[in-house]
Parts: structure tokens; C-alpha cells; sequence
């Protein structure tokens, strides 16, 4: 029963009246409200997509996003979208005090905000160049490429690393 | 010990001179004990020796008389138990209590191989008609401690096969110190022409030319007037010296600006590499020197200790070297101006030498002290910061906090016995110093006096010999830090020089892919003098499972350490495809086993990393495989970063059945050939359990498994169960079969069925110690 979910089939997925995502199995019941969840959100954010249930159970995984048909993806593209709140740090005006916990206020790509950094240990890199900082109410935000910001925020963020 | 010729029983006494004289014509000694205790159990070597016909006592060696004898007719049992560090033997015949002799731990082994003399003499087996045992003088130390030596200066020289990889920067940077400290030389060289041929000189004119009584007024103006005229052609010169100053003070500086930075490039190299090398070679030691030194003994010293020798290195020593060399340089010029003046102002160099030399053996001893009570400070934080919540639970923190404060107390004691040496030390060395300054001047001063030297060198002179002092006092500042770097690279060395125990073979055979065959044989474990297995055979066929129960102190961790080869078995051997596992390479041989211990560790990474611990390069698809097979994908994946998560310390926090899937999955892509429980499933909960369980029924399928288990439920599916007790196979057979018969495994079972608390008892995982319970049977079973 392990292997049963490593699917190397197309799923076939739809949409239900409540805008849930449906997976139809050949041969089983359809299952609704289907959650796709990226096995590695950060090394790898497009292979292994795993689709559970409403309860958390995996019922069907997909191993390569970009190697499903063009309807699949996009419905699973959307879900994900639409279930995943990660905004993108693109400039740090400044962080006070100077001992924990600090304030953070930044410029992201969904508009100009603060938060709270209770522990030097929530920012982590990811990758090479990208950072992942959880605020103390569990929002995480992402440097995509720290080298790609500008002087300031990257002398305000060198502190941390 | 069973060599003939070894019969060093009493260090200068043999056991036959001892014995000799009583044995009666044709009698054999056959073994011999050397206790370290008399019958009073007073520190005195007492001799036991056993002949082919008697067991006799001295109870003093020095005064060779028999105290007791006994007929080995009499004899019926000899037995040996210790207690407390302190061993009895006991000698019981027919009627009762025959002898009763004493012994410290440290002679155990000895009393150990007269016993098995005495078992080999009465089953008519003995081992060699010639044979002999002599016991007592083969003193084992497992883990040797090294007394605490005043650290000394020479360790330092052995940081220099750290320095041999950057022989070329270590080159260029003595020539810089050489160079710099030639510039630094040059000043008061060109101080001394100007002051005799130009300065003194033309003084001189002016003076004679001022107190002439011959000339008027208005003639001594213009005379004088005349004179600078004339003497503008010399003081044309003046410039010429002010810039070669000048030059050599620029030079001195971009010299010593080089130098430093060379040197402090390589100290930090020499200092990366030496951490590097420590932390390589503590991972080469085995288990038993984990377990014997305290965690923040060894991160102080592969942390600070190496970070003490860096800044020794960049700054005392740079400065050291520079310092030595201008001061032999300062020293040659001084002869070379006036031998004579610089013999009489150097008078109180030795005084300066002697001194220093005085203090060091007492500040090296007060540096160690602080930093032995340094260690014990980083030892109270490693221990009470991950144990933190058991100091919360029992409210102790005030108690933690006044524990740190003593040892912070030592510390402060420590330091400021040192301090008060050591800032009494260098003012010293000033006054010295000073009185060194006096001398020179009035020894020069009398000098110019007796026509022997010009004012010119006078003033070059005492230009040096102020450097010299300087250069000297600043050189004594540094014994402090030579001394505390010494310290440092001598506890780095201890770390190092220690060799692992599990040595790796000479010629070692590959084990490859083995088909999980696995044979004890004869196996027997002493851990210090401890008899902890003792004589164990056990063949498992491959993809057996078999489970091995018994009460704590059994042996069943050991067996488990012995399997891994974190020890070396003492007798006997463990055969694995047939093969003796100490003819593998350490490292091949553990990549066939797999390991599932109760408490599993994970370390900080992402899950995907802690998965793949054992196979660092498998892929994103396997590592997901083997967390569906071990139970573990679904959770993981409620985790908002998915197998990106950070686990370990500082990471996300996983209960202890979500932590013992990972690890059961980190066991499953390694693929292992032989796979070994350690209580894999005692400390979670009856539901996690069962999760668990069926982890490990995937784990465990087509795989040779040895499985500890604390809840014997959990080893219905074995197909062997092997019963220790005290170090031996005591039953063996299938669940069923031992429950139908009489015997521990039974008692074990009932006890657990009637005491439902058996699910929080001890684990015993400490019983690979020294300690081993004594009379468990019945009561405390945990096992």
C-alpha cells in the first residue's frame, strides 16, 4: 500500500460547485475538497506535489508538476496559489531595536508591512541565496535572492545570517 | 597473563620466591593471586596461590608466611563478588566458610583468572601441564586519566606541524619581522653623526666663540654671525638624515603592517586546521570516551582552546617575534657602539630573565586552575540547558542558579589568585627596567667623562637601550598569554593524542554486500573489570528476527555496542557472513547495519537532510518512499514547510513517535543487511506504538533483526527470543514456548502483565556502564 500513491498517472481532478477541488479515481469514490501540498516547498517547489484529503491523508502524488497536463496543473497551480501566503521581502526599511525580539519593517510584494522577529533562529536560508524569516505569528517571508536587494536591506539582513 | 614467563606477581618478589619455600616435594604452583588488600582489608599486598594439591594464604608478601592452607580436598567452591570498588573471595568447603580474601576493583581481573584456574584445576582441565596464572599486577585502565601536569611552553612547539602545510607565508613573515625590525634600527644610527659631526661640533665653536674675552661685543656678533654662515654648508646635511628617518619610520610601518597581516593569516589557518583535526579525530574515538568526558569539556576545548592558540598566534606571537629580534638587535648595536657601556646597563637583563622565569610555574598553575573551573562552568550550561525543562517541572532554577554561581565563584578565586601574581609581575619588570635606564646613564655618563665615547653616541645609545627595555617589558606581558596558549594546546593534545580503541585492521577484508548472517561466538565483554557478557553463542540465520529481553543490567545494551563495534568484544568473536567483524573496516561494517534507538537523535537540518542522514546523496523520491514506509509522510507533510522543515534543536518541534519515524525511515534507505532495535518503541505511546510497530514491520521485513524490547508484547512477531540475565543466555525459544515454560522469561511477563505501569519504566540504557545491579531477579523488571 505504500507505493499505491507514487502515481505516475494523470490525476483527474475538477473543480465542485463549492469551488473544491475534486479528484476522480478510476474505480474508487471521487474525493473532494483535494489539498495539494509541495513535499519541498523550497528545494524542489514543483516536484512532488502530494494531494490529501480534507483529513490530511495523501491519496494521490504527483511527481513532476511540470510534466502534467496543462488543465491539471493549472487547477493544482491555483489551489496552491490560493492556499499559500509567503510574501516576498523586496526591501528592508529598518529593524528596531537592537536586541531580540526586533520589528521588522519591510516592503513586500503585497505592499508595505511590519512584524515581529522573536529569534534570530527563524531566519533561515534557504538555498544559496534565499532567506526564510518567520514572524512570531507563524507568517513566513521570503528573500527570494538576498543578493538581489539593495544596500541597506542586505547591510540589515547580513546580521542575521 | 597467562604467559609462564610473566611471573611479576610482587613487584620485586616473584610468586615462587614467595611460595616456594612451602611446597612440599613434588607439589606444583599452578596460579597465584597478588591482592592489594591483607585479611583486614588494610592496604598491604597479600598473596593467594593455588597448587596442584592446596590453596594457600600469605597474608603478608614482605613477611613470606603462610596464614592459611587449605587441602584442595576441602576446597569445594571458590567464588568471587564485589561490592562498592571492593572485591571478596570466597573459598567454602563441606562445612562452610573456608577463607574469605579481599581485593580492590583494580585487581579484579587477577582474582577473575585465579578463579578460572581453580574452575580449570577441579574439572580436570587444566590448560598446560607447565602452565601458570599469575594475577594481580595486570592492571587494567580503560580510559588511562592523565594526571593533571603543569601545561608547558614546549606543547606549543607542537603546534608547528599545523604550521608545515603554510611553511611559505610562516617564511615570509618571519622576513618581515626582520625586515621591520631592521627599519625600526636605523633612527638613532643616523642620530648619532648628526650629534658628532655636525650638532656637538658647531656647539662647541659657538661656545668658544661667546666666552672669548679677546674681542669686543660688535667683532663677536659678526664672528658669530659669520660662523652660521660657514656652518650652513654642514647643516646642508641635516635634511638628508631627518628624511632617511623619516624613510625607515614610513618603512617600519608598511613592514609591520605586512607582517601582521601575514602572521594573523596564518594563525587563523593554523588555528582552522587544528579545530578541523581535533573535531575529525574525536569523531575516530569510540563510544566509551564520549560517555567517559563531559560534553562541554569538549566543545570548550575544540571552541575557546583553539581560539586561545589563534590569538596567541596572530598577536603574542607576532609581537614576540618582533620583540626578540629587536631586542637582539638593539643588544648588537649596543656592543658594537661601546661594548663596555652596553655590558654595565644589561646588568639587570639576567635579574629580568631570572624574575620571569620565577613567576611562570606559578601563573601557568593558576591558568590551569582558571581553566579547569572554566569547564566546569561550560559543563553546568551543557547539562542544564537541555535539561532545562526537568529544572522547570522540579522548580530547581534557584538551585542551578546558586550551582553556577559557585563555580563562577571558583573561577573568580581561581582568577584572582593568578591576577594578584601577575599585576604584581610586570610593574616590576618596569622598575627594573627603569633601574636599568639610571645605570646607563650614569655608566655613560662617565663614559663621556673618561673620553670613551662622544655625546653623539650617548644620545644613539640610550635611544636603544630605552627601546631595548621597552621591547623587553612588553616581552614579559606576553608570558601571561605563552602561558595560556600552552595551556590551551596541551588539553588540545590530550585530545588528540588519544588513539581510538576500535582499532581499524591492518588488512582488512570487505565485507560488500553481506547476506546478514550473524554469529556470536564465545563472546565475553569486560567493560573496566566487569564481566558484562559472559560467554554468550548466539547464531541468527539471515532475516531472522530475533529479540533479546532480560532486567536491567542484563547486558542487552552491551550486546547491542558490541554488535555495532562501539567496542571490541574481550573473548570470542562475532561473525558476520562468517567473517570476524574486526577484520572489516569500521566504517563498511556499520553501512550493513541499521540503527533504531529509543531516544532518537535528530540533528538540525531540514527533515529531508535527516532522512537522508545515512545516504546523503539518495534522491528526493527515495527519501519520500521511505517516510510513506515508515509512517512518516503524511505528518510531514502537515508541517507548513514540508520535508524542508528544520528539525533538531532550534528547529520545529516533533513528538517523540513523529521523531522515531523519521529515524525509523532514515534506517529503511539505508538499505541495512542487519537491522538493530534499541527499544524502538518504549518510549511512546500505545497509540504512537502501533504506528510504529508498523514502521518497523517494513522496516524489519526480508532483514536479520536483533530487537531490545522493553514491552515484551512488542515481540510477538520475533522468531527467536533470547533471555539474558547477568550477562548470559538463560532461555531461548519463540514467545509461546518460553511462556509455556518455567523461567525468567515468564516472570518477566507476568510482572509486566500485572503492573500496567510498566509502559513509563526506566530505560536502561546506562547498564553498558560500569554499573551492573546485583540480585535483580524478581523485582525492577524493566526489561
Amino acid at each position: 500500500m505504500d507505493e499505491r500513491n507514487e502515481c505516475t498517472d494523470e490525476p483527474t481532478l475538477g473543480l465542485d460547485g463549492f469551488g473544491r477541488l475534486v479528484l476522480q479515481r478510476p474505480g474508487a469514490d471521487s474525493v473532494a475538497g483535494i489539498v495539494p501540498v509541495r513535499c519541498f516547498p523550497f528545494t524542489a517547489p514543483n516536484e512532488r506535489i502530494s494531494l490529501c484529503d480534507e483529513q490530511g491523508r495523501e491519496v494521490h502524488c504527483i511527481p513532476d508538476l511540470a510534466k502534467t497536463g496543462d488543465q491539471t496543473r493549472e487547477l493544482i497551480q491555483r489551489e496552491l496559489a490560493r492556499r499559500e501566503f509567503v510574501p516576498c521581502i523586496l526591501k528592508i526599511n529598518g529593524i528596531t531595536p537592537d536586541s531580540e525580539p526586533t520589528s521588522w519593517d519591510v516592503e513586500t510584494d503585497r505592499g508595505h508591512t511590519r512584524f515581529l522577529l522573536t529569534s534570530e533562529d527563524h531566519v533561515r536560508r534557504i538555498q544559496d541565496r534565499g532567506v526564510l524569516i518567520t514572524a512570531s505569528d507563524g507568517v513566513r517571508f521570503l528573500v527570494a535572492d538576498r543578493h538581489q536587494l539593495d544596500g541597506q536591506s542586505r547591510k540589515l539582513l547580513r546580521r542575521y545570517l | 597473563m597467562k604467559d609462564p614467563l610473566d611471573l611479576g606477581a610482587v613487584r620485586s618478589l616473584s610468586a615462587f620466591e614467595v611460595v616456594g619455600a612451602i611446597l612440599e616435594p613434588g607439589e606444583r604452583l599452578l596460579a597465584s593471586f597478588l591482592s592489594d588488600l591483607d585479611s583486614s582489608r588494610r592496604f598491604r599486598e597479600s598473596l593467594l596461590a593455588l597448587t596442584d594439591r592446596r590453596l594457600l594464604a600469605f597474608d603478608n608478601v614482605g613477611d613470606r608466611q603462610v596464614t592459611h592452607a587449605f587441602s584442595l580436598v576441602d576446597v569445594s567452591s571458590l567464588t568471587a563478588q564485589d561490592r562498592g570498588g571492593m572485591g571478596t573471595l570466597e573459598a567454602s568447603g563441606a562445612e562452610g566458610l573456608l577463607l574469605r580474601w579481599h581485593y580492590t576493583l583494580a585487581r579484579a581481573s587477577g582474582a577473575a583468572g585465579f578463579l578460572e584456574a581453580f574452575d580449570a584445576l577441579r574439572s580436570g582441565r587444566h590448560m598446560d601441564p607447565q602452565g601458570f596464572v599469575s594475577s594481580g599486577n595486570d592492571v587494567e585502565i580503560p580510559e588511562a586519566i592523565q594526571p593533571d601536569a603543569p601545561p608547558r611552553v614546549g606543547t606549543l612547539f607542537r603546534l608547528l606541524r599545523f604550521a608545515r602545510p603554510h611553511a611559505s607565508w610562516l617564511v615570509l613573515g618571519l622576513v618581515l619581522s626582520l625586515a621591520t625590525t631592521a627599519a625600526g634600527l636605523i633612527p638613532p644610527l643616523l642620530t648619532w653623526p648628526m650629534v658628532d659631526d655636525i650638532l656637538s661640533p658647531y656647539q662647541e665653536q659657538v661656545k668658544v666663540a661667546r666666552e672669548d674675552p679677546t674681542i669686543g661685543e660688535v667683532a663677536k656678533e659678526a664672528r658669530l654671525e659669520a660662523m652660521q654662515d660657514k656652518a650652513a654648508e654642514p647643516f646642508a646635511v641635516v635634511p638628508w638624515y631627518l628624511l632617511g628617518m623619516l624613510g625607515s619610520a614610513l618603512a617600519a610601518w608598511g613592514l609591520a603592517w605586512g607582517q601582521g597581516w601575514v602572521l594573523a593569516r596564518l594563525s587563523e589557518r593554523i588555528s582552522a586546521d587544528l579545530r578541523n583535526t581535533t573535531y575529525a579525530h574525536v569523531h575516530s574515538l569510540s563510544l566509551d570516551y564520549f560517555t567517559a568526558k563531559r560534553t562541554g569539556d569538549l566543545v570548550s576545548r575544540i571552541s575557546s582552546d583553539s581560539d586561545r592558540i589563534c590569538y596567541f598566534l596572530s598577536d603574542t606571537l607576532t609581537d614576540f617575534t618582533a620583540d626578540s629580534l629587536m631586542i637582539i638587535g638593539t643588544a648588537t648595536m649596543l656592543f658594537y657602539m661601546d661594548p663596555v657601556l652596553a655590558a654595565a646597563t644589561l646588568c639587570t637583563f639576567p635579574l629580568v630573565a631570572w624574575f620571569t622565569y620565577a613567576t611562570r610555574s606559578r601563573l601557568t598553575e593558576g591558568f590551569a586552575r582558571g581553566y579547569r573551573a572554566w569547564d566546569e562552568m561550560t559543563s553546568i550550561l551543557a547539562d542544564t540547558i537541555p535539561g532545562v525543562r526537568v529544572v522547570k517541572a522540579f522548580a530547581q532554577e534557584k538551585r542551578e542558579v546558586e550551582r553556577f554561581k559557585a563555580v563562577n565563584r571558583r573561577i573568580v578565586a581561581a582568577n584572582d589568585r593568578v591576577n594578584r601574581v601577575w599585576t604584581f609581575f610586570w610593574p616590576m619588570i618596569a622598575m627594573l627596567n627603569q633601574i636599568g635606564l639610571v645605570v646607563a646613564w650614569g655608566f655613560g655618563a662617565w663614559r663621556v667623562y673618561e673620553q670613551q665615547i662622544t655625546v653623539g653616541i650617548l644620545t644613539a645609545f640610550l635611544a636603544y637601550i630605552a627601546r631595548f627595555y621597552t621591547r623587553l617589558e612588553s616581552m614579559t606581558r606576553m608570558a601571561g598569554s605563552t602561558q595560556r596558549a600552552a595551556a590551551s594546546a596541551q588539553r588540545i593534545f590530550e585530545v588528540l593524542d588519544r588513539s581510538p580503541s576500535v582499532p581499524e585492521p591492518a588488512q582488512p577484508v570487505h565485507p560488500g554486500r553481506i547476506t546478514g548472517d550473524v554469529e556470536l561466538r564465545n563472546i565475553s565483554f569486560r567493560f573496566g573489570n566487569r564481566l558484562i557478557i559472559d560467554d554468550v553463542n548466539l547464531a541468527i540465520r539471515p532475516g531472522e528476527m530475533v529479540g533479546v529481553v532480560g532486567p536491567t543490567g542484563a547486558g542487552k545494551s552491551t550486546l547491542l555496542n558490541l554488535l555495532c563495534r562501539f567496542y571490541d568484544v574481550s573473548e570470542g568473536s562475532i561473525l558476520v557472513d562468517g567473517k570476524d567483524i574486526r577484520s572489516f573496516p569500521v566504517v563498511e561494517h556499520r553501512h550493513n547495519i541499521g540503527l533504531v534507538l529509543q531516544d532518537p537523535f535528530l540533528f538540525y537540518g531540514t527533515i529531508a537532510d535527516n532522512i537522508a542522514y545515512g545516504r546523503p546523496h539518495a534522491s528526493r523520491s527515495e527519501v519520500v518512499q521511505a517516510a510513506r514506509a515508515a509512517r512518516a509522510h503524511e505528518f510531514i507533510l502537515q508541517l507548513p514547510e514540508g520535508y524542508d522543515s528544520i528539525v533538531g534543536e532550534r528547529g520545529q518541534t516533533l513528538s517523540g513517535g513523529e521523531r522515531q519515524r523519521i529515524s525509523i525511515a532514515r534506517a529503511l534507505l539505508i538499505d541495512p543487511r542487519v537491522l538493530i532495535l534499541d527499544e524502538a518503541t518504549s518510549s511512546v505511546d500505545t497509540q504512537t506504538e502501533i504506528q510504529i510497530q508498523e514502521a518497523l514491520d517494513n522496516l524489519v521485513r526480508g532483514r536479520t533483526t536483533i530487537a531490545i524490547a522493553h514491552r515484551l508484547s512488542t515481540l510477538r512477531n520475533a522468531d527467536r527470543i533470547v533471555v539474558l540475565d547477568r550477562g548470559r543466555i538463560v532461555q531461548t525459544g519463540s514467545h509461546d514456548v518460553l511462556l509455556a515454560s518455567e523461567g525468567l522469561y515468564r516472570d518477566l511477563y507476568q510482572a509486566q502483565a500485572q503492573s500496567h505501569q510498566d509502559q513509563d519504566g526506566q530505560p536502561d540504557s546506562a547498564e553498558s556502564g560500569p554499573v551492573q545491579s546485583q540480585g535483580i531477579r524478581g523485582d525492577g523488571v524493566h526489561g
